[in-house]
């Protein structure tokens, strides 16, 4: 691939690309669309900058540490939204990783040729069922369903803060477990062309070795993975932290911090579904769009890291090539 | 360790080796049915609990004010045909072009920034991008509009359809350019005739599944659509959309609408699937020979 | 190669009919069909909506398209100016009112009431709640049905064991408004501390969105409750509580008993519509209701959209009110109609009232 691009570079060099205006025309309007890519999260982040200062002036760091979202006395803080998103998602990956990576493992290394299209296909079409039928189902099938398993936990389990108070059916479990049943096709999908991609060469020195396929697994291979597979779930965190219906359906919709699992929470997603249309006071707004803001944050962030691990997995595969 | 036979010992070592093996395979089985029983419960669920509520009216009918049975979404139909497509204009010229960009022009500091500001799009909530369009199209039109909804989810779009044309555009060989060339062709030319028909059936994956991924999508549309009760297909005025209709009837409590919204998701879902299978089926030979 | 080709001109084309369809459209109503678009309360939304699907048979040419978004979506929408009208249960209080970009009307259109909607399998068909009682489940310290509270309101009845699920508003909402100002009148922990608003710092309970929301949490959970109003509860089948009124007695939340809290109005919305009747003094007045409004710049600024605006609302409070007993809304006392009217006859466009009568 590479071959490719230099060798384009160094047609362009001899000046047979560009020599007439109309190529020239050409590039700069390929420019303009490509470079209007930039401008969206140029103009997004600045729009978001801009709009949050009212609340960054008023409340200032402390927006970041309070846990109160009091409209009536004017009192804004984002830590309830940040504490529901990154329980809702942590949870989430807790259920999601293993199933995910179970499945990457067997579409990857165990399946049957005649197999591995259907199934992929199956964890594909998960990936491309929309939040809103998750929401939907969430409510009428998933909280019916799991009121009756809170309550047995709270009878259980109660004396873990994890279980108690009341088994409503909505909140921070529910979320959770909708959240992990819609990241499983990311990981699943995203690992699995990882270990697709370790060369044949790792696997077969293994065997040759007389490893059994675990072994094998367990050693070279992961060890060239294991950089694409720690991207994959940070990736699938990514797209936890930045669901929203499916979320707003099910978690209750109350910022209140607390360590159980049956209680209803928020997370940042929900509350600007919920309020942004809503806010009357400029204060208001403001802390809602801090919350984006926050929210837009921590998806860059998360982003950019899953992109750098998983980058830096092709990488060492293309100089393992040509080593 | 030492008072055992050699040859016990390694059939010990072995058995255990054999368990670990077998335990990867159940795990490994065990969590790919983990993995596709929700994708059948819930498709089940959208099935039985819609079905009964497709009918004609269903299609043909504006929605009946609340409390009231019958009626229909055909408005909502509608309208998200109509939201995919303005969408579709919007997002895939800057997708398309842009990523053709990036394959041949794009190994410089700005093509990186351009590619990472396309992953940064890929991995904004749908919710932030709402807010955005808000800030940018509704309040400046003083409307809530299909323009709007349609601005929204075009941005979704980009980085799906940006990055697939980028791959594939990459992949057509040096050789096709270069014939092009020899016979006299501009660049623009060239690009157009040779390398985008070389890499249409990629580019047209990439594009149905862009389709399928917004079309589904609610958030953006609750912040700039409003949506409406009568037809409209005017860009700009508000707009009916299935998500929206979906979410509005789910979270309400008369059962008509629930069914409704059952009806409306099954909808949705075979939409999707459809398209997914199409972009399937458009590179099942393809980039199996290329890989 | 050949049919992909076609295939991308027949979408081309089909893209380009579509948006050349919507342009033609977006130049102005061949027509002349006018569409108004407003937003706001979901507390009249039962109502709201029958009114704009029968003014469409009345009134081929203008279309009146409501998204009910919850009363502070309805202020603040018609403030950034992306509807031509805002429907809201809490009027804007003066502050409000001052960073309106221009001088708002209220219209009261019709009086609802925000009963307590309660989900009680098991139990009796009409629970009957003090105010302490509903104060304190809203503040937390009720959590279990048979408490011994509600067991002195309701002796005889029996109570189911189950935990208390307080439902409210997720959104900024009217109905939250009514009720909070109620809650405030009768307890003084919660106006100490939580106040009134259209939103709050809820100490317990699950948001919902919209009237539909709680009423959809209420319905679904055991042991849910709720405040929603009446038309929800009604075409929901959920048993509402008879509270104990400020004259002693408990009320059940009916069109008749909403009739008297709105009656004892029309004194004080000669001198400003905002009127809050909770906590009305007659006999069988029930407690917690209230008026909903339509709000509308007093000065329009286009001509076709401002009398249409007006004439809808000429109609609204009057041929509009017989739609609002069946659905259990209490039509507006004659007195009020009067004032309706001269609010009526204040919008204008261009300094020329709209409104000819």
């Amino acid at each position: 691939m590479s071959s490719v691009t230099s060798r384009a570079h160094s047609l362009r060099q001899r000046g047979v690309f560009g020599a007439n205006a109309s190529d020239r025309v050409f590039r700069w309007g390929l420019f303009v669309f490509a470079a209007s890519v930039l401008a969206i999260i140029v103009v997004l982040g600045y729009e978001l900058a801009h709009a949050s200062l009212p609340s960054m002036r008023h409340f200032g760091w402390r927006f970041l540490i309070t846990s109160r979202w009091d409209p009536v006395h004017y009192v804004f803080g984002a830590l309830p939204f940040v504490y529901g998103t990154l329980v809702s998602s942590f949870l989430a990956l807790l259920i999601a990783v293993p199933i995910g990576l179970g499945a990457a493992v067997f579409l990857a290394e165990l399946s049957p040729r005649w197999l591995r299209g259907p199934v992929s296909f199956l964890v594909e079409l998960l990936a491309a069922v929309p939040s809103i039928v998750y929401g939907l189902w969430g409510i009428f099938v998933l909280l019916p369903a799991l009121r009756p398993v809170q309550v047995w936990l709270g009878q259980h389990l109660g004396f873990l803060p994890l279980f108690q108070g009341p088994a409503y059916g909505i909140g921070m479990m529910a979320a959770g477990l909708i959240l992990a049943i819609m990241v499983i096709p990311f990981i699943t999908a995203v690992s699995r062309e990882v270990l697709q991609a370790v060369p044949a060469s790792q696997r077969e020195a293994a065997y040759a070795l007389g490893a059994t396929r675990w072994e094998a697994l367990r050693g070279p291979v992961f060890r060239y993975a294991r950089a694409g597979i720690l991207g994959a779930i940070i990736l699938g965190l990514g797209r936890a932290v930045g669901e929203t219906m499916a979320v707003t359906m099910v978690i209750g919709n109350r910022p209140d911090i607390s360590l159980s699992l049956l209680s209803p929470s928020y997370t940042l997603a929900s509350a600007l579904a919920n309020e942004f249309l809503e806010a009357t006071v400029q204060i208001h707004t403001s802390a809602l769009l801090e919350l984006a803001l926050i929210l837009f944050a921590i998806t860059v962030v998360i982003n950019a890291i899953a992109r750098a691990m998983l980058w830096s997995v092709s990488r060492g595969m293309a100089q393992g090539v040509r080593e | 360790m030492t008072s055992a036979p050699r040859r016990t010992r390694s059939r010990v070592w072995e058995a255990k080796r054999k368990a670990a093996n077998g335990t990867m395979w159940i795990v490994a089985c065990t969590a790919t049915v983990a993995a596709v029983i929700p994708l059948v419960v819930i498709l089940y669920y959208v099935a039985a609990h819609g079905l009964p509520a497709l009918n004609i009216a269903f299609f043909t009918q504006l929605p009946k004010p609340p409390g009231e049975t019958g009626g229909g979404m055909a408005n909502a139909i509608v309208g998200t045909l109509v939201l995919v497509g303005l969408a579709s204009a919007i997002g895939l010229p800057i997708g398309i072009l842009g990523g053709v960009y990036l394959a041949e022009f794009g190994n410089n500091r700005f093509g990186w920034g351009v590619r990472f500001a396309a992953d940064v799009l890929a991995g904004v909530p749908s919710i932030v991008i709402g807010i955005l369009v808000w800030v940018i199209v509704v309040v400046p039109m003083h409307s809530f509009s299909a323009l709007a909804g349609g601005v929204a989810l075009g941005i979704m779009m980009i980085p799906t359809v940006m990055r697939t044309t980028e791959e594939l555009v990459r992949l057509v060989p040096l050789s096709q350019r270069e014939a092009a060339l020899s016979l006299g062709a501009t660049q623009w030319r060239t690009v157009f005739k040779v390398v985008l028909l070389a890499a249409k059936g990629g580019i047209i994956t990439g594009v149905l599944l862009a389709v399928a991924r917004i079309a589904g999508e609610t958030a953006p549309l609750l912040l700039t659509t409003l949506g409406n009760s009568f037809w409209s297909t005017r860009l700009d005025r508000p707009i009916a959309s299935l998500p929206l209709q979906i979410f509005q009837y789910a979270i309400s409590p008369w059962d008509d609408w629930h069914a409704k919204a059952w009806a409306a998701s099954l909808l949705l879902v075979l939409l999707i699937t459809v398209l997914s299978i199409a972009a399937r089926y458009v590179t099942r030979g393809r980039l199996r020979a290329v890989r | 190669m050949r049919s992909v080709w076609r295939s991308s001109w027949a979408l081309v084309v089909v893209l380009s009919v579509l948006i050349a369809g919507c342009a033609r459209e977006a130049q102005g109503p061949a027509t002349g069909q006018l569409t108004l678009t407003g937003a706001g309360a979901t507390f009249p939304y039962p109502l709201y909506s029958k009114w704009f699907s029968e003014y469409a048979k009345v009134n081929p040419q203008v279309r009146i398209n409501y998204q009910s978004i919850g009363s502070g979506g309805g202020i603040q929408q018609l403030k950034a100016g992306t509807v031509d009208f805002g429907a809201s249960d809490a009027p804007l209080s003066n502050e409000e009112l001052k960073s309106m970009p221009g001088p708002v009307v209220h219209i009261p259109t019709v009086a609802g009431a925000v009963v307590i909607a309660c989900n009680l399998p098991g139990g009796p068909d009409e629970v009957r709640l003090t105010p302490e009682i509903i104060g304190d489940i809203y503040l937390g310290d009720i959590k279990r049905w048979n408490d011994h509270r509600i067991a002195a309101a309701n002796p005889g009845a029996r109570l189911p064991d189950l935990p208390v699920v307080v439902a409210h508003r997720s959104d900024g909402s009217g109905t939250t408004y009514i009720f909070t100002h109620y809650l405030a009148a009768v307890r003084k922990a919660w106006a100490d501390r939580v106040g009134a608003g259209k939103s709050v710092d809820w100490p317990v309970g699950i948001g919902g969105k919209g009237n539909e929301g709680v009423t959809g949490v209420v319905k679904q959970t055991p042991g849910g409750i709720g405040y929603v109003e009446l038309a929800y509860a009604v075409q929901n089948s959920l048993a509402s509580a008879r509270v104990r009124n400020a004259a002693g007695n408990f009320v059940k939340p009916t069109l008749s008993t909403t009739q008297a809290a709105a009656s004892g109005a029309a004194e004080a919305m000669k001198k400003d519509v905002r009127v809050s009747i909770v906590n009305a003094k007659a006999a069988d007045a029930y407690p917690i209701a209230g008026f909903t409004y339509l709000l509308v710049y007093r000065d329009q600024a286009n001509r076709a959209k401002g009398e249409a605006l007006v004439k809808f609302l000429d109609w609204a409070i009057h041929d509009g009110q017989r739609l609002a007993e069946p659905l259990l809304y209490a039509a507006l006392p004659p007195d009020i109609v009067i004032i309706d009217e001269a609010a009526l006859r204040t919008i204008r466009f261009q300094g020329k009232p709209l409104l000819e009568k």
